[in-house]
């Protein structure tokens, strides 16, 4: 199971023949298994049938255990087959959902952020557990009825024609309504069934949005009101069922109601035909026997249609995810071979214009930084510091303009060049629910986390004391499933983190916001010595944090209105100094009081 | 596995009358498909009946009119099926339908009281597989399961009791391998069970691992941790598909054992019972019917054992739901009318009485902890990590029960009061703003309808919210999950707008003031003031500025309150407080 995992990895979406025709091997030697396994339960009835003949005329003990034995062995030969034909097939369709939630994820995650805001993760956790199942359920016990009883019908109906071809033509006649009702039942059942899963995503993300916000909805009291959420959901969700449960109650019986109708023809028919000559009543009790072996695959044949449209239909919302086109690739990629270490860490905007949903958020950005400066961003809230910043690491693309690293479009190089060469802190880092070590080696790759690195970059980022009083130290858990940390420490961490690749460009999106003025000073010193040589982003709303850049690039609503060092902004009397006089009034106020 | 720790031995009988409770309010439906499955049973008697009296009467009396009555009575028989299928079907599904509806509420509206503590350790991934895909699998149980095992076992009944009628011995000899049956049942059970269960915890945590890495994709990109994480995932889903293929060795062995046991029945009916013909004790014909009638008689049986897998699955699952629903809530209500029934909650004098409280066992992170809260007065609480200030909040909110000492309101223990009315006082404001995918005005006043759009509109104005909500395109502006397209500073403010749209007599801050950039802060300072106007105000922070002009400042130091009073009071204490003011401004 583990070998060949980068292989799948990089498998694309494509379609479900396409993971059907991976275990091809496995579904021919069990289809295979299901015609033996027909052939070993046709035989039984003929030994049975010769043993009551011999009777009849009469018949040794010694034959009579024979018989006795001759049943015994078809039926372990049968429960061999029946066992190998459930494990081979069922086997592969585990291993087909188990592949298809594979790729499904690995999708995911090559999809750019922009996707996410679009679709609750509880409507996509569905897709990836309920849809994969009606799936599943399509390529496995769907597949393996389809073709027994295909099987069963087949061969019960070359018997049949074998003794009276007319009867066998007439006992057919109900058989088009079988084909007009499974297609008209079937388009029907595909798209209410479509309608009931759309509607299970959504009681999903209701439930995990409500779920997560559990604190608010306490704190306001507002228990009743998300319970009524949750039952107008719920309720949506049982009358679309409904609808469907209305189809399958008529479309189930009417298999049964064709097949009997059959059974009335050959009997009405029959009897004439006997009454006239033209056959015995013998031959008339073998056919009804044989047309009654029809009886199970008809209504087997409900079933199946039924399990391979919800199969459809999930197959679709499946589909409707993959086949987003990861829109931030390496399908521009020019300098394939171009590696982290190539990268000094010059960062020039060029020309930037960017609008996220409609509102302009970048006008005409132009900046040059030569690799090793400390630059700084500030500007008011929405003036577009952070965007600057999430176009560099491509978590979204520019159009129009460039980002370029060391002259090379960000476009230009591997994904993982360019994100590998970047420590980014984001302004509200998200940690997960595993070991500290774990979240601050968390780009190490497939290795456990090096402690001695991990110490180390932890105390940089001014981590260690707080992990000194934690019960296991490094090894504590945190998030769900552990102790919760709090936003200075969960911003610590998330420095750490961004360190411990020891990039050639670090990127603090007001990283230290909610950390203490004193402490963050101790931070800012020690990257200074640590990061000696490498460029440094940041962008702070505390001239304290600021101030020592290279060069504090002020914004204001997507342009760039001041540039320069702190003592030359100071003089220019602008936005900057009129920052720097209110942080200065309040500290005197604080201090004087 | 180990943080869901395989259920103990639980008692099926058990499990399954607790079930059965919730078919009580649907006994008409039910009992309306039980009649029409019983008649359904009856009327397949009818065409073979039909046939043998075409065979034994219409055909050698040449009777090609009663051969038309005959039609006729097969062609109603058919119809009358049909109708009565349908009905059984469409009535019982419906009965699931209506169960799941009544089971999901029950699990959500239990989960909204279910202890805050509860969500410290229980992963949102794994709480949404209870509500979702178990009961999906308890649908199974009452649409083929329960109620036409009643069929089954009544089928199972009259075969045996003619086959004891047509010749005893020869049923006896027929019955030696229903030991061999229930040995083999008994061995399915008790594996199928197990891989059950196995396969609940691992779609459990593959819901968890989905939830937790979908909400923290772009940390997993930056990182370049996508190989890693996949692997990681790939072990989860590898271990759910083991589990799965465990589960199918042992349905592989099962179908096909129950049915060479049935040709081991048949095989000694034919061997000893052939003998007695051969001897002249039985007719041929008897011994005939007698094997169909041991055919049939596997039939339901194997039916019977079909519906069992449905019923393991759904026990699996009935099981981690009622662990669910059993989870006591520590956090209970006191009974309304306590506090007065007077509309709206008074601020009251908050007061801590020698508090103590640890999450886990002694790890206590409130030692002895008492100070008064009059109305009117503004607090703020200062500390360094871990000191407790986030707990007092906790307590405060009834999110967690003091472990010792008492909370009160006008000298009534919060515990004391219902819950509403302690919390109706409270307006929170946490650090970490969550919002909700919908729009901004449902944002801000959640679920209250009392609350209008020009409510909204008009505190989104007094917290200086309302430019940028007219940027964005107004109150009606779409938010999504986490509101994730909004800034620190945005979510700020639309949470205070919230906190102002509920009016609450006191106001609680959780640092809510740390991660703002000057412009915006002084917004929100201002918006604070009218926040705070006339309320009374419990405030954490870590920046001294905001607190300064506070009535009192509590400072917290390991669980323990170590120094109160006014900023200058306190600085000329020169204790705990002073070296904080200290660190704080050392720079500037």
């Amino acid at each position: 199971m583990v070998t060949g995992k980068n292989e799948r990895f990089d498998t694309g979406s494509g379609q479900l023949t396409g993971f059907i025709v991976r275990y091809r091997g496995r579904f021919a030697l069990g289809l295979s298994c299901v015609v033996l396994t027909n052939a070993i339960a046709l035989s039984a009835p003929w030994v049975l049938k010769h043993a009551v003949d011999d009777l009849q005329a009469s018949v040794t003990g010694g034959k009579l255990r024979f018989y006795a034995w001759l049943i015994l062995a078809i039926a372990a030969a049968g429960g061999v087959a029946r066992f190998a034909m459930r494990s081979v097939i069922i086997g592969a369709s585990r291993a087909i959902e188990y592949d298809i939630r594979n790729t499904f994820f690995a999708h995911l995650q090559r999809l750019p952020l922009a996707y996410f805001h679009a679709n609750r993760t509880g409507d996509l956790m569905s897709r990836a557990t309920n849809d994969l199942s009606a799936v599943r359920m399509m390529a496995g016990p769907a597949m393996m009825y389809a073709t027994s009883t295909a099987l069963t019908f087949v061969i019960a109906l070359a018997v049949m024609a074998s003794i009276n071809l007319r009867l066998t033509l007439m006992a057919m006649l109900p058989l088009p309504f079988v084909t007009l009702s499974s297609r008209y039942f079937g388009r029907l059942i595909h798209q209410r069934f479509e309608r009931i899963q759309a509607q299970l995503s959504n009681l999903s993300a209701v439930t995990q949005e409500a779920l997560a916000g559990v604190r608010v909805i306490r704190a306001y009291r507002q228990e009743g009101h998300e319970l009524q959420r949750f039952r107008r959901a719920n309720e949506e969700y049982v009358e679309r069922n409904r609808v469907l449960i209305r189809l399958q109650g008529i479309y189930y019986p009417s298999m049964g109601l064709f097949m009997g109708l059959s059974e009335l023809l050959v009997l009405w028919l029959g009897s004439r035909a006997v009454i006239e000559g033209e056959m015995t009543v013998g031959s008339l009790v073998a056919f009804n026997a044989y047309l009654a072996m029809l009886a199970w695959p008809m209504i087997a044949f409900g079933w199946v249609t039924n399990l391979v449209q919800r199969g459809r239909a999930s197959w679709g919302r499946i589909r409707e995810v993959l086949d987003v086109a990861p829109a931030i690739d390496d399908a521009a990629v020019t300098y394939p071979d171009l590696r982290i270490a190539d990268l000094h860490g010059a960062v020039e905007f060029r020309d930037l214009t960017f609008a996220y949903a409609g509102q302009p958020v970048l006008a005409g950005v132009s900046l040059r930084i030569e690799a090793g400066q400390t630059v700084a961003f500030v500007g008011r809230t929405g003036s577009g510091k952070s965007t600057l910043l999430a176009l560099l690491a491509r978590l979204h693309d520019p159009a129009p303009g460039a980002v370029l690293i060391d002259g090379i479009d960000v476009r230009a190089m591997p994904l993982a060049t360019l994100r590998g060469a970047l420590g980014f802190v984001p302004q509200e880092p998200f940690l997960f629910s595993t070991t500290l070590a774990d979240n601050v080696g968390f780009g190490r790759g497939g290795s456990e986390p090096d402690l001695a690195a991990v110490t180390e970059v932890a105390a940089t980022a001014r981590l260690d004391a707080d992990v000194a009083d934690l019960p296991s130290g490094y090894q504590t858990r945190i998030g769900e499933r552990g102790i919760t940390l709090s936003g200075g420490q969960k911003q610590r961490t998330a420095i750490a983190r961004a360190l411990y690749l020891d990039p050639p460009i670090l990127i603090l999106d007001d990283a230290l916001s909610a950390v203490d003025t004193q402490t963050e000073a101790e931070i800012l010193d020690r990257l200074r010595t640590v990061r000696r040589g490498r460029t440094t982003l940041l962008v702070s709303h505390r001239i304290s944090t600021v101030r020592d850049a290279d060069r504090i690039v002020v914004l204001e609503s997507g342009r760039i209105a001041e540039q320069g060092r702190h003592d030359e902004l100071i003089a220019r009397s602008g936005f900057y100094a009129a920052l720097h006089r209110q942080q200065l009034l309040e500290a005197e106020l604080a201090a004087s009081n | 596995m180990q943080d869901e720790e395989v259920l103990g031995k639980a008692y099926d009988a058990r499990l399954m009358r607790r079930l059965l409770v919730y078919l009580r309010p649907y006994w008409r439906p039910v009992l309306i498909a039980l009649t029409a499955i019983l008649a359904g049973a009856a009327l397949q008697l009818v065409p073979p009946w039909l046939t043998l009296q075409v065979i034994d009467v219409h055909i050698p009396a040449r009777d090609f009119n009663g051969l038309r009555v005959i039609g006729a009575l097969y062609l109603a028989t058919l119809l009358a099926e049909f109708l009565l299928e349908f009905i059984q079907a469409s009535t019982l599904q419906m009965t699931g339908q209506r169960i799941m509806f009544d089971l999901r509420t029950q699990i959500y509206a239990h989960l909204q009281r279910i202890d805050v503590r509860f969500y410290d350790r229980n992963p949102v991934g794994r709480l949404m597989t209870r509500v979702t895909t178990d009961v999906d699998a308890l649908n199974e149980l009452f649409t083929s399961g329960v109620v036409s095992v009643f069929g089954d076992v009544f089928a199972l009944i009259a075969i045996m009791t003619a086959m004891v009628m047509l010749d005893w011995r020869l049923a006896l000899i027929a019955f030696v391998v229903i030991p061999l049956i229930v040995l083999v049942t008994q061995w399915f059970r008790v594996h199928v069970r197990q891989t059950y269960r196995d396969v609940r915890v691992w779609i459990a945590r593959i819901n968890a691992f989905l939830q937790e890495h979908i909400s923290g994709v772009s940390t997993v990109q930056l990182f370049r941790r996508e190989a890693q994480s996949f692997a990681d995932f790939d072990a989860i889903n590898v271990a759910h598909m083991q589990a799965n293929v465990r589960s199918i060795f042992y349905y592989a062995v099962f179908y096909p054992a129950i049915e060479i046991l049935g040709a081991v029945a048949t095989a000694l009916i034919l061997w000893y019972g052939g003998g007695e013909v051969i001897q002249g004790s039985l007719t041929l014909g008897t011994l005939v019917a007698f094997i169909q009638y041991s055919n049939r008689f596997f039939r339901p049986i194997q039916d019977l054992s079909e519906k069992f897998n449905v019923l393991q699955g759904a026990m699996a699952s009935s099981e981690r739901i009622f662990q669910l629903l059993d989870t006591p809530v520590a956090v209970q209500s006191a009974a309304p009318g306590r506090s007065g029934g007077s509309g709206r909650a008074d601020t009251g004098t908050i007061a801590f009485e020698q508090v103590w409280f640890a999450y886990n066992d002694d790890d206590f992170v409130l030692r002895d902890v008492s100070f008064t809260v009059e109305p009117g007065q503004r607090i703020g609480i200062v500390g360094a990590t871990g000191a407790g200030k986030t707990t007092v909040i906790n307590l405060l909110l009834r999110f967690y029960d003091v472990t010792r000492g008492r909370i009160t309101i006008d000298g009534v223990d919060i515990r004391e009061l219902p819950l509403d009315d302690v919390r109706a006082r409270f307006g929170l404001v946490l650090q970490d703003v969550h919002l909700f995918s919908g729009t901004i005005a449902a944002n801000v006043r959640l679920g209250n309808s009392d609350i209008g759009d020009d409510d909204v509109r008009r505190v989104l104005q007094a917290v200086n919210a309302a430019p940028f909500v007219e940027a964005l395109g107004g109150i009606e502006t779409a938010v999504v999950e986490r509101g994730a397209t909004l800034s620190v500073g945005q979510k700020q403010l639309l949470s205070f707008a919230r906190a102002l749209a509920f009016d609450p007599p006191v106001l609680v801050l959780d640092e809510a003031t740390s991660s703002i950039d000057t412009e915006t802060e002084v917004l929100i300072r201002d918006a604070l003031t009218t926040l705070m106007h006339g309320r009374t105000t419990i405030a954490i922070a870590h920046r001294l500025s905001t607190i300064q002009d506070m009535d009192r400042i509590l400072v917290f130091h390991k669980g323990a309150l170590r120094e109160s009073g006014r900023h200058q009071e306190l600085v000329a204490q020169r204790g705990l407080y002073h070296r904080l003011y200290e660190l704080q401004f050392a720079r500037d």
